[in-house]
């Protein structure tokens, strides 16, 4: 692997030239509307981050509202149904799907290829902008008549539309153009990456020698370009339906006493629509997720990635899996039973590639030479909540399996698990990780590690015990339980230690942010390369890097991204643009 | 400290299971093979997860950085690499083909059993078996109203014995196989009763089915499980089951949709006689009243 391609030696070093862009001429075209990749990326993390404040808070009301029902005069029916709806988007497309591919992509596929810049500036600049403005109308549907809808983050027609539900009205509609600005904005942002990953990279930089955050990020980008469409044409299909009055998802319907006007469509078929897309979406916010954690490892672990080629295909593999499952989350649906045998299967098969990454993870650790800094920390907790939200994966997938635990807080449990606590912690990972390269500064460790312990282990004690509601079949989505006669007094305890530890584990958050602005006045000087890590990011002539990246010339790769503990060589450590001695080194392989 | 940090959750995670109260409602049908499947995957499952905390646990312990050590340089193990794929495809197929079987005894519905509807509406329940003739009769979202709120067709032949129940509880003996069909006259509703494991969404436009045979009297809730509006959680009611004499007495007493239809004329008649008499009173008084 460390091999060097004899053919790479003998070309010169690689001029893509400095352009006028790169030098901005007023504030304004340097820090609002830039075109410089890394700013951009910024400015979606920092969106999407406090739009995810939003979905933080209204998770404290929800949780409050079912440690202590009837205790919360504010919290009505109508309002608990809003919350969690626009909690559940915001947190899976707002926050997590904006951060990793407009927050990280932005900022690390130009580094980490090589590249100077994205290969269409302006059209990434434009992509934030329309984020923005999706971000905006948002926002507004908390501010219309009747609010923001209330149709659980799935928006179910015929519900979505009709007067039981809140905000059936412009909260809906308010939703899904919203939804539709949001796909339009990434798409042009993820032609972007994938353009960037496929024609910008540098000399050297092979397919199989970019680092697995590249391929998290560029396989996830994909996935979204193949999968968003789907939940446009929903979207806009819906939105007919509600405003013209069309009938693709209205069958013949009679509510509350009164026959409607529509006839003939599907309610199931916006549900095909909406989780063809919304299966990838999980991966969207996955993929990034593994590669991410993939490099954290490695470098932290000061050792190779375990079975590098094993982890470029499983990341492929699941991808194009994650099209041809998408119906396991319809088995009580009412579609025709008989497609549970295949999408059981097809789900189950998923299983084995994403094990292998599991164990590869775990098998980089193996005889590695650990340093337990933070962003080592956060990857090791993510692979323990990963993996136990990926067997109860194994759960629902099953499907026979998921008819007594669908729609249940089993299910709950399970996607907070894998796709909320799981990449979350790899953000923050990630976040301790490059701080120092996007500020020269590192994040001050002790409000670190208070951080790390509290979000890891309060994280894992909210979301274990919700399986087992689950078992005994407290249903998802409700916003009281009333009487029963098969929930023990028991359970509502435990509703109010859930619901004590989340407010616990949402206020830990703060030190965060405050060790994020405290850092970058009085953090420690990081100076160049302070994890000491072989990827191109890292070697940049100035750190911040400038607009244009790399210095009059780009560098040139001669290795693999995971050269940690060659044998022979001077460091534990070779970075990815560093020449080959001309014989040993070859030797040594 | 992440040492004791990963043991702490390997072990708390094993206590807590141990120790929770809280496991699945005792079930009251057939479904049991259901709930062995989920043991059978929850120790597949479980083995694997403790497994690999306590490994990276170990890897955390044994391989700390010290100064001067360096890692192994060693990319791939292409045995290992195999041998663990193949060891996860055995795991997962041994989840995957009883859980595919169980599921083809879902999908199958025996031929000997009832059928009976649930219909949902926001937010309420009823149900309707099938009379005497053991078919029910044929309906049209278009017929609904408050006279006919089945919307049965009153020309079919098989609807007219049908046993309707609206605002009551759901009553079905003990130990006979029921085929539920379902329907919903205006959004997505779920019909779901916890000690009997099965549910199935309720779709307007179109009837859905499952089954089961309950296997334990005894009287227990119905919950609505998808959400449906603002009235969503409060979308109850209960289903009793009951050994067969106590439920044909229940059956007996309940209105059929002949009997509905009768009453429904009755009333109307009435009414247009009242109506009637009031125009002749009225007539009278405004002739008494010249
Ligand atoms: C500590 C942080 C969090 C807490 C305490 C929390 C809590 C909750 C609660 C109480 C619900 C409603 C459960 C119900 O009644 O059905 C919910 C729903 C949901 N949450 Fe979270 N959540 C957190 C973080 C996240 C994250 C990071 C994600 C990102 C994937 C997420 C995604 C969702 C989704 C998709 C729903 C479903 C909404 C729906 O049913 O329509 N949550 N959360
Ligand atoms: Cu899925
Ligand atoms: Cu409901």
């Amino acid at each position: 692997m460390a091999e060097v391609g004899a053919e790479i030696e003998r070309i010169g070093p690689a001029e893509v030239e400095d352009v006028e862009l790169y030098h901005a001429k007023s504030w304004i075209t340097k820090y609002v509307f830039s075109q410089d990749a890394k700013v951009i990326a910024i400015q979606y993390s920092a969106t999407a981050i406090a739009i995810g404040m939003v979905a933080l808070v209204l998770s404290w009301l929800m949780r409050l509202q079912l440690g202590f029902p009837e205790s919360f005069d504010f919290i009505e029916a109508q309002d608990y149904y809003q919350f969690i709806t626009m909690h559940g988007m915001i947190m899976v497309v707002y926050l997590l799907t904006a951060l990793f591919l407009g927050g990280f992509g932005n900022y690390l596929i130009p580094l980490m290829v090589g590249a100077r810049d994205m290969v269409f500036p302006y059209v990434n600049m434009l992509s934030y902008w329309i984020y923005l403005l999706a971000v905006l109308v948002l926002v507004a549907s908390f501010f219309v008549p009747g609010g923001p809808t209330g149709a659980g983050w799935t928006l179910y027609p015929p519900q979505a539309i009709l007067t039981g539900t809140p905000g059936a009205g412009a909260g809906i509609v308010l939703m899904l153009v919203s939804l539709a600005l949001f796909i339009i904005g990434f798409t042009m942002g993820g032609l972007n990456y994938v353009t960037t990953v496929l024609q910008a990279r540098t000399r050297g930089m092979t397919l199989m020698r970019m680092p697995l955050t590249v391929w998290g990020i560029f396989t996830a980008t994909v996935l979204a370009l193949l999968a968003f469409p789907a939940l446009f044409v929903g979207a806009v299909m819906m939105t007919l339906d509600s405003v013209l009055g069309t009938s693709f998802f209205m069958p013949t319907i009679v509510s509350q006493g009164e026959l409607l006007k529509h006839d003939g469509g599907s309610p199931i078929l916006f549900q095909h629509l909406f989780w063809f897309f919304g299966h990838p979406e999980v991966y969207i916010v996955a993929l990034p997720a593994f590669g991410i954690v993939s490099d954290l490892i490695s470098v932290h672990a000061r050792r190779h990635i375990f079975g590098y080629r094993m982890m470029v295909w499983a990341i492929v593999i699941i991808g194009a899996l994650s099209f041809v499952v998408w119906a396991h989350h319809m088995y009580v649906s009412g579609m025709n039973p008989y497609f549970g045998f295949f999408f059981a299967t097809t789900t189950l098969i998923i299983a084995v590639p994403t094990a292998i990454k599991v164990y590869n993870w775990t098998l980089t650790l193996w005889r590695a030479n650990i340093n337990f800094t933070l962003p080592m920390l956060f990857a090791l907790a993510f692979i323990v909540t990963f993996v136990n939200g990926g067997i109860t994966g194994l759960f629902l997938g099953n499907v026979v399996v998921d008819v007594p635990l669908s729609d249940t807080m089993f299910v709950v449990a399970h996607f907070h698990m894998v796709m909320g606590v799981a990449p979350i912690l790899v953000i923050f990972g990630a976040i301790y990780h490059w701080y120092p390269l996007m500020t020269g500064r590192m994040l001050n460790e002790a409000m670190g590690q208070f951080h790390f312990w509290v979000t890891f282990l309060g994280a894992y004690m909210i979301f274990l015990p919700i399986h087992y509601l689950g078992f005994l079949g407290v249903p998802r989505r409700y916003f009281e339980m009333g009487t029963t006669s098969f929930i023990p007094e028991s359970a509502h305890t435990l509703n109010e230690f859930i619901t004590v530890v989340a407010l616990i584990v949402g206020v830990a958050q703060l030190v965060f942010f405050y060790n994020v602005v405290w850092s970058m006045i009085k953090g420690k000087k990081a100076g160049h390369n302070p994890w000491k890590a072989t990827t191109l990011e890292w070697q940049t002539e100035e750190v911040p890097p400038g607009h244009g990246n790399f210095g009059r010339e780009l560098p040139v790769v001669y290795r693999w991204a995971y050269d940690y503990g060659v044998p022979g060589a001077e460091d534990d450590f070779v970075p990815q643009n560093h020449p080959p001695k001309r014989a040993p080194a070859r030797a040594a392989e | 400290m992440i040492v004791v940090g990963l043991v702490l959750v390997a072990v708390g995670t094993v206590l807590f299971h141990l120790l929770s109260p809280w496991w699945w409602t005792p079930i009251a049908s057939n479904w049991g093979y259901i709930d062995d499947t989920i043991v059978l995957t929850f120790w597949i499952t479980g083995t694997v997860f403790i497994a690999v905390i306590l490994f990276m646990a170990y890897c955390a312990l044994r391989y700390k950085h010290r100064a001067g050590v360096r890692s192994e340089y060693r990319p791939e193990n292409k045995n290992l690499e195999w041998w663990l794929t193949i060891v996860t495809t055995v795991g997962v197929a041994g989840m995957l083909i009883p859980g595919l079987f169980v599921w083809n005894q879902f999908v199958t519905v025996p031929a000997e059993a009832t059928e009976i509807e649930v219909m949902a509406k926001q937010w309420s329940w009823s149900f309707r078996k099938p009379g005497k003739d053991g078919k029910l009769g044929t309906t049209n979202v278009r017929l609904v109203n408050a006279d006919n709120p089945f919307g049965i067709d009153p020309k079919d032949p098989n609807g007219q014995d049908d046993v309707l129940v609206d605002g009551d509880n759901l009553h079905l003996p003990l130990n006979k196989p029921i085929k539920v069909l379902l329907r919903s006259l205006d959004v997505l509703h779920d019909f779901y009763v916890p000690q009997f494991r099965a549910k199935m969404d309720m779709v307007p436009g179109a009837v859905t089915y499952f089954w089961f045979t309950p296997t334990r009297t005894g009287t227990f809730d119905i919950l609505c499980f998808e959400l449906c509006g603002v009235g969503h959680h409060a979308m109850r009611s209960q289903v009793v089951v009951e050994a067969q004499t106590a439920y044909d007495n229940w059956l007996n007493q309940q209105m059929t949709f002949k009997k509905a239809l009768a009453a429904v004329e009755k009333r109307a008649a009435e009414n247009k006689q009242l109506a009637s008499r009031k125009a002749a009173a009225d007539i009278v008084a405004t002739i008494a009243a010249d």
